[in-house]
């Protein structure tokens, strides 16, 4: 399961709104080990593209030893979909590279406009295989350890 | 001294679970080698016919090598070397 503050959620929403047509891509970093994604990085799509996104290289090893100095890992690989619904497409499955990450589609091909519909799912892609899973969005990171913590 | 060669996640499987490992070389094809000496099957991970594999990103001294000559760009001690796979995808 995923669990995420709905602000952040909002965030990667607005992005993917905001690049329509063409893909918007980042991720949301957290504490190594904690699975709580924490920290927004919007990242620029390279490819400037409807169908494809890639982080830019120099930006990529940016992000990475950003996140190395501060000893977190990216928890969340989210991109949009504008035309299509939030599924991993076949080139999706055969790029995912980061096994350990929650990787969110979001979908604004019937919403890209203020309040159209957004699809929003989140999926683990480990050695091409896909397993979609539960987004529980809370509105306080107090909230995340409630929603984290095993149900009684 | 010795060249770092830090190593991403998806790769730690073959590095015994180490974020980074120490080689030497002249270059990097001859680096990569001797990664893949005492990590066997990282090198097919990193290089096909054409050079480093499309989705896979490796700086030396924080240049991407795409830009510095590929397999060919000069390496040597004190240097460090990432490996970082593409985020990319449709």
């Amino acid at each position: 399961m995923l669990i995420i503050e709905a602000s952040i959620r909002d965030a990667i929403v607005a992005h993917a709104r905001r690049d329509h047509p063409d893909e918007a891509c980042g991720v949301v970093a957290g504490p190594a080990g904690s699975d709580r994604p924490t920290r927004f990085v919007p990242m620029r799509n390279a490819a400037q593209s409807p169908t494809f996104y890639e982080f830019d290289s120099a930006d990529l090893l940016r992000l990475y030893q950003e996140m190395d100095d501060r000893d977190e890992e990216p928890i969340v690989i989210y991109h949009s979909h504008t035309a299509t619904e939030a599924y991993p497409s076949r080139t999706d499955i055969g790029l995912a590279q980061e096994p350990g990450s929650h990787y969110v589609l979001v979908s604004t091909a019937e919403g890209a406009h203020e309040d159209g519909p957004v699809a929003f799912r989140s999926f683990r892609i480990v050695d091409g295989e896909v397993t979609e899973e539960d987004v529980t969005v809370v509105s306080s990171s107090a909230e995340v350890d409630d929603a984290a913590a095993p149900k009684r | 001294m010795a060249i770092e060669v830090r190593v991403p996640t998806i790769l730690r499987t073959y590095t015994g679970g180490e974020k980074a490992v120490t080689a030497q070389g002249g270059t990097l094809a001859q680096l990569i080698d001797d990664v893949d000496a005492s990590n066997p099957g990282v090198k097919e991970r990193l290089v096909d016919e054409s050079g480093i594999r499309r989705f896979i990103n490796v700086y030396v001294n924080d240049e991407d090598v795409r830009f510095t000559g590929g397999l060919e760009t000069a390496v040597s001690d004190g240097d460090t070397v990432v490996i970082l796979p593409a985020v990319a995808g449709g």
